[in-house]
């Protein structure tokens, strides 16, 4: 078997040129294919990066309703029998495998006509959070400028706000928020600092649902103390959590044990129709990235043609080699060679011609994904697993297409083979 | 008994109709026999010679050799016997022309599952036998055709087989190392390799122990036809 792969390669190398040629439909086909994959690869890598990894790792797990995220409005209001999240709670998810911060938070939505949060005669559209004191680390927020909620602010109900830059645009255009009064159900919170998301600096989506509220409504986020929550709103309204986890790898794990966690403690029966409910990053990760697989699989498929046409080639050359070589296996069938033997050569040879091309290919893939990336910016990533793929592959178009000459070489009759000159 | 034939005939197709190419030829060989068929070409010998050496199968009669039935065995078993049992020389040496000598020398022992080392070193020796012992890592293209038919009949006879197969072994070379060659296969059939041997050459042929000439497809029996006449 060795001896009869390192034949065929000194054959491949004493045909150089013919060699190159017959591969050449391989090289290309398998090419194709891994700068596609590779392309693929680095897409997919990018979303997954940007809709998860944001250096954040953050968990949200909150309230729904038959399958839909519940969003707290003054038409929607908050659902009765779902008590406060307590702190024994609260520690139990902290307790969770590879949680690094737990967060509790209110969160409701408000409209400029409804006039909930005000600044001077401007109203505001867009979310309103009461946060506790985790909140800033585990959601991925840094401070932007001012300072940010104190202990004592939670402790002594001190009315202070902070805005992310979206709600500072919305409400306060070019003036400088610290300072000011924002009104809030007519109480008086006085803006201390401004939060931005910290791991980038154009915006993050974190949900699906931040993605399409990001569409309709760039209107922000103002944060209060959630222990001032009860100054403007009720003191009972549901909760959501944000947990921080140690990897992106452990984040749809501690999603689903928060979540039944949350859902065993906080739903009462009087609540039909709600659970909470992690939102999946991973599974929306794969959700974008199925919509840009379906593209490139019809690309894939136009490169596995290439396959067909150069595994053609490999047979048609195959053909001629028998065609050659009638002499030499006649020869060896007179001193002994049985069928199958000539058969194996035969299929070995094929088999290393277009393993080699796969090789050569994978290469070539390599090297054009790169020069790609480089020359327009698109991400690219090298998949090892594609590339045993693709090698593995073309060995098996060689064994395919080599049967039919391999079969024909096989089956020779010695007599003639010898006499044909 | 080594050999026997019984009323073989061959038949090829010509055309739409079958040709009749061997015509109940009746063949026994002993072991350590050294026997020329001689006859004028298209008469048949290769033909005879091909059914003799299991590559090709007769239309009819009976061919027994060493003991079993070759007419009812199965095509691997054939090779299997052209492998042990047979050597074959032929006129233009059909040498591998990318193996060197060795390597040439060494492939039926390959085919029989002869371990790489066992194999060198057995060619080797028969190439030191035939009087290659300087030429062991040479391609063919480096030898001279008489040099080369030494390395086939080094070739033919690694395995140590019953019997060795010559279609005119000297048919391509000059005197010279037609005699070389000719020793050789005396040699071979003194330390009791039995040898067929076809030609056209009566100076050849009479090397042999004993003639047998074919003509129009029939073997004609021993001493007709007459020794001396060339065709
Ligand atoms: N495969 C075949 N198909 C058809 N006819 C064949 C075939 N093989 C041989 N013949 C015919 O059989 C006859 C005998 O051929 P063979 O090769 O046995 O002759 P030969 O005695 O060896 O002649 P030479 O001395 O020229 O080698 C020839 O007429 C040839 O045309
Ligand atoms: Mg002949």
């Amino acid at each position: 078997m060795f001896e009869n792969i390192s034949l065929a390669f000194q054959g491949i190398w004493g045909h150089k040129m013919r060699s190159f040629l017959t591969m050449l439909g391989i090289i290309i086909g398998i090419a194709s294919i891994i700068t596609i994959v590779s392309t693929i690869k680095g897409t997919n890598d990018q979303i997954k990066e940007s809709l998860i990894g944001s250096g954040t790792n953050a968990v949200t797990v909150q309230l729904y309703q038959d399958n839909y995220a519940y969003t707290i409005t003054s038409y929607n209001p908050a659902p009765q029998g779902i008590s406060p999240i307590s702190e024994d709670t609260r520690q139990q998810l902290a307790d969770l495998d590879n949680v690094v911060d737990v967060s509790l938070y209110c969160r409701r939505r408000v409209d400029s006509y409804e006039g909930d949060v005000c600044y001077m005669n401007r109203a505001y559209s867009g979310d309103l959070f009461g946060v506790d004191e985790h909140y800033f680390s585990a959601a991925g927020y840094r401070l932007s400028y001012g300072r940010g909620f104190l202990a004592d602010d939670h402790a002594r109900f001190r009315k202070v706000a902070i805005l992310d830059t979206g709600a500072v645009s919305s409400l306060f255009g070019g003036e400088y928020p610290i300072g000011q009064i924002l009104e809030i159900r007519q109480e008086p919170f006085t803006v201390v600092g401004v939060v931005e998301k910290a791991a980038r600096s154009d915006f993050a989506i974190e949900t699906m649902r931040d993605y399409e509220m990001y569409a309709d409504n760039t209107g922000g986020r103002v944060f209060i103390p959630l222990a001032d929550w009860p100054i403007p709103y009720a003191f009972d309204e549901p909760q959501a959590v944000v947990l921080k986890a140690a990897s992106t790898d452990d984040m749809t794990r501690i999603g689903q044990q928060a979540e039944d966690l949350l859902t065993a403690s906080q739903i009462t029966d009087a609540a039909q129709g709600f659970a909470y409910q992690s939102d999946d990053l991973m599974s929306q990760a794969a959700d974008i990235q199925k919509l840009s697989n379906a593209t490139n699989n019809q690309l894939l498929w136009i490169a596995g043609i290439s396959l067909l046409v150069g595994g053609i080639g490999v047979m048609n050359i195959m053909l001629v080699t028998v065609t050659e070589r009638t002499r030499e296996i006649g020869l060896k069938k007179a001193i002994g060679a049985r069928k199958r033997r000539i058969l194996w050569q035969f299929l070995t040879e094929a088999a290393a011609l277009t393993s080699l091309g796969g090789m050569i290919g994978v290469a070539a893939g390599v090297a054009l994904s790169r020069f790609i990336a480089s020359a327009m910016g698109t991400p690219t990533a090298v998949s090892y697993p594609a590339i045993a793929v693709a090698v593995l592959f073309s060995m098996f178009i060689g064994v395919i297409f080599g049967m039919i000459p391999a079969v024909k070489a096989a089956n020779l009759n010695p007599i003639d083979a010898l006499r044909r000159e | 008994m080594l050999l026997e034939m019984r009323d073989i005939c061959k038949d090829y197709p010509q055309g739409k109709e079958l040709v009749k190419i061997l015509k109940h030829v009746d063949l026994t060989i002993e072991e350590g026999d050294y026997l020329a068929i001689m006859g004028p070409s298209g008469s048949g010998k290769t033909t005879l010679m091909n059914i003799i050496g299991c590559l090709d199968v007769a239309t009819s009669g009976t061919y027994r050799l060493n003991g079993e039935d070759i007419s009812r065995a199965s095509e691997n078993h054939l090779a299997d016997v052209r492998n042990t049992t047979l050597g074959f020389v032929f006129q233009s040496f059909y040498l591998l022309p990318k193996l060197t000598a060795r390597d040439n020398v060494a492939l039926p022992l390959l085919y029989a599952g002869v371990k790489k080392r066992v194999r060198r070193e057995r060619a080797e020796e028969a190439l030191t036998m035939v009087g290659l012992a300087d030429r062991i890592d040479f391609m063919p293209s480096q030898l001279s055709g008489g040099q080369q038919q030494r390395v086939a009949i080094a070739r033919a006879m690694i395995n140590q087989p019953k019997i060795l197969l010559a279609d005119e072994p000297t048919g391509a070379l000059d005197s010279t190392s037609g005699h070389q060659v000719m020793d050789l296969f005396d040699e071979l059939n003194g330390r009791g390799t039995t040898i067929v041997l076809i030609t056209h050459e009566p100076a050849v042929g009479q090397r042999a122990r004993r003639v047998r000439r074919i003509l129009d497809g029939r073997l004609l029996a021993e001493g007709e036809g007459g020794v001396g006449d060339a065709w």
